[in-house]
């Protein structure tokens, strides 16, 4: 009996200093992104230097980007996350789940400071990219002048890359088979219109190697396995400015889309989670991701503090915005589900 | 006196044989209770989510009650629409609307949009008609929709395990099969059984020679063939299918080999299509088929067989009709569970397949991850469960075959 009382005293107290740890560590962040080159960038332009300032300890995790997990730690209401970077399609979806929580814009920034369509309901953007076309100069001798000349298999023979999901490839082929770029969301919204997409793509899909990872077109392109990919125009530049690689980006038709980043409900460290959003809405806080990845800032004041040598290798630089397309949100929010899985049956057909 | 002591003998024996019978059961209890609680509720719950879904009905209690009023077919009148409006307005004030909106979409694509839009409409001014409502939503001025919405009222539903096998609810009542264009579920299980065969076969093919090999030389070289087996066996499978990308990939070890040694004059595509799928996934099957082989193949006795031989049989004879039957049971229990194994597999199709040899997994991890719909994700997942129990049970009834006393 005496053996049983010592050892619950031994469990309470172990409990009590337990608990009493847990406060002298709450002043901690722990944010959720989906790792690789740009996470690594997001730490050194952004997470160390607020961990410095606000004096807290910043917690990182990695993710694929899948909101899956995340619904998963809010509906078994344990989450041990504060913030979460996504993709703008998904903050939508995250949204109507009711995963992630409707932001307070007052406690980060006016949502007229941030370019069009990137103050959303529940995201905040964090950074411009670009859905481009990247090919190896040392392969081609002939240089493509247009992400459209990756329908072109005369000119440009063997395999080919593109990113397996229907969003962006659908967008491409249409405007391959002529449907100008402010109509093509309005043609895709139709049946004819898919279907006029879909065969576009018929047209080179035995030439098509798939991939899923931002880290793949790069690795691609290194293994000769293809001879040209579409890519998100940072891990490109990265692979020609760090890893000397003889890549080259081709920005006629490119798609503009933004990262966002978002709370999921439930998050624990909701007020230092605003603190560091307001942080990273400043116009000179903004502007520090693209030293370190070429991704534009999403505050419209925050340009003149973009170092000179980065500008004209950001998606926004002018030379690269003579034809582009802003990619549609709402548009995927409302056939996102149906396009994804006609596109898994037309590929398995 | 001795018919009673005879009688209490009796049912000593009785209560004997019953706490003889309870007493390992009660052992095993806290385990069973364990697998109960932590992996058979949290499959029954998950797996229930295939036909049970509440949210439209619990989003539209008021269109619900005048449905029942209207007419059974194509649009609803004006009644129906003022609910409707109602419902949303007061959804949107529940925060229960985005939801909604995203499980209408499942169901009728498109429609996400225009249902926000008819609660933004709701939620301005009381009467909204259902000529304004049709305006903001043209989707709802189109029978099927309406179809799409009656069927989605029921909180329990077959449009999942339906859309499992690819087929669908028609305007008409009756059920037909999906769009072509849409059908891709019956496909995948077809593939998915079609690999999970072909790799089967191929470790059958490996194995038995190994094991037989195996059983009849000195044991320490059975020992270290076994090792050699074993080791990639204890290697993580993510580690295994990344090492089967260096030796398929183009420009990779086995293109380099069989141009050197002039077997191909060009680079074979190995990578991304089902014979390199089909490779990686033998190799890392062969331990679960070879095992049970060798484990029957050594019990055997050589006595037996020359006995057969002395008797004037042939080789082949002595094989089929001696050898063979007994080691029918370790080659059945290792084809079922490498076949069951397959069925399964996820990483090795991402890593290694192309577009057009993903496994249902895959598919499963899609809808769970990606796309939210759970649901739909816990359809398939019955579909695959049901199949693969199905098999087994076959495999045990018809061919005699029992997993559990093979140990």
């Amino acid at each position: 009996m005496k053996l049983i009382y010592r050892t619950t005293l031994l469990a309470l107290a172990s409990a009590a200093i337990v608990a009493q740890i847990q406060p002298a560590g709450a002043a901690e962040l722990t944010v959720m992104a989906t790792g690789g080159e740009w996470q690594s960038a997001l730490r050194k332009a952004w997470f160390d230097p607020f961990a410095k300032k606000a004096g807290i300890q910043f917690n990182e995790q990695e993710y694929t980007g899948e909101l899956g997990k995340i619904k998963a730690m809010v509906e078994t209401g344990n989450v041990p996350i504060d913030l979460v970077t996504v993709e703008t399609s998904t903050v939508l979806q995250g949204c109507d789940a009711g995963v992630l929580i409707r932001l307070d814009y007052s406690k980060i920034a006016d949502r007229s400071r941030f370019l069009p369509g990137t103050a959303l309901d529940c995201g905040v953007g964090i950074d411009v990219y670009g859905d481009v076309l990247a090919y190896d100069t040392t392969v081609l001798k002939e240089a493509p002048t247009s992400v459209l000349d990756i329908f072109d298999t005369k000119k440009f023979p063997g395999k080919r890359a593109m990113r397996k999901a229907p969003a962006q490839n659908l967008e491409w082929a249409l405007m391959a088979d002529g449907v100008p770029i402010a109509d093509v969301y309005k043609v895709l919204g139709t049946p004819d219109g898919v279907d006029r997409a879909f065969k576009k793509l018929d047209t080179i899909k035995k030439d098509i190697v798939w991939w899923e990872a931002g880290a793949q077109p790069p690795q691609l392109l290194a293994s000769k396995e293809v001879v040209m990919t579409t890519a998100w125009n940072g891990r490109i530049q990265n692979a020609i400015d760090k890893d000397k690689r003889p890549f080259a980006i081709v920005w006629n038709n490119q798609i503009v889309e933004y990262d966002m980043i978002a709370i999921p409900k439930g998050a624990k460290n909701l007020d230092l989670a605003y603190k560091y959003l307001a942080y990273a809405a400043e116009p000179e806080v903004s502007a520090q991701l693209g030293q370190h990845i070429p991704y534009g800032p999403v505050m419209s004041d925050a340009t003149p503090f973009v170092p000179k040598d980065v500008l004209p290798k950001l998606p926004t630089a002018p030379d690269h915005m003579k034809a582009y397309l802003v990619g549609d949100v709402e548009f995927w929010g409302d056939h996102g589900e149906d396009l994804v899985k006609r596109f898994n049956a037309w590929l398995a057909q | 006196m001795s018919s009673i002591a005879i009688s209490g003998f009796k049912t000593r024996t009785i209560a004997t044989d019953r706490s003889d019978s309870l007493r390992p059961l009660a052992l095993a209890a806290p385990l069973l209770l364990l697998l109960a609680f932590s992996f058979g509720a949290p499959i029954v719950a998950l797996l229930s989510r295939a036909v049970y879904e509440p949210t439209i009905a619990n989003a539209l209690p008021r269109t619900v009650a005048a449905l029942r009023v209207d007419s059974a077919r194509g649009v609803p009148g004006e009644p129906v629409f003022g609910a409707f409006a109602a419902d949303l307005k007061e959804a949107q004030a529940a925060g229960a609307i985005y939801e909604f909106a995203k499980t209408l979409n499942t169901r009728l694509p498109g429609a996400r949009s225009q249902v926000l839009r008819v609660a933004r409409l709701a939620g301005q001014d009381r009467g909204v008609t259902k000529e304004a409502i049709i305006k903001a939503a043209p989707l709802l001025g189109e029978d099927q929709s309406w179809s799409a919405i009656r069927t989605g009222t029921n909180r329990f539903t077959s449009f999942f395990l339906l859309s499992a096998f690819d087929l669908r609810w028609t305007d008409q009542g009756t059920i037909g099969a999906v769009p072509a264009h849409q059908a891709v579920f019956t496909r995948v299980f077809g593939r998915t059984f079609l690999i999970a065969t072909l790799v089967t076969l191929a470790t059958l093919a490996l194995a038995f020679p190994l094991a037989y090999v195996m059983t009849n030389v000195r044991p320490v070289i059975a020992g270290i063939v076994l090792v050699l087996v074993l080791l990639p066996f204890w290697t993580s499978i993510l580690v295994r299918t990344a090492a089967w990308t260096v030796i398929l990939q183009k420009y990779g070890l086995l293109n380099d080999l069989l141009l050197w040694l002039g077997v191909t004059s060009e680079r074979l595509e190995l990578m991304y299509s089902r014979t390199g799928l089909i490779i990686a996934m033998t190799h890392i099957q062969l331990p679960f088929t070879l095992l049970p082989i060798y484990s029957v193949m050594r019990a055997v006795q050589t006595s037996q067989l020359r006995a057969a031989q002395s008797l004037g049989a042939r080789p082949f004879t002595v094989f089929r009709r001696v050898y063979l039957p007994q080691v029918m049971p370790g080659v059945l229990a290792g084809c079922l569970l490498t076949f069951i194994l397959c069925l399964g597999y996820y990483i090795t199709p991402v890593l290694i397949g192309g577009a057009s040899d993903q496994l249902i997994s895959n598919f499963i991890a899609n809808y769970v991850n990606v796309e939210l719909n759970w649901e739909m994700a816990a359809a398939l997942s019955f579909v695959l469960l049901v199949s693969t129990l199905g098999l087994y049970v076959t495999m045990t009834r018809y061919l005699g075959l029992d997993l559990f006393k093979m140990g």
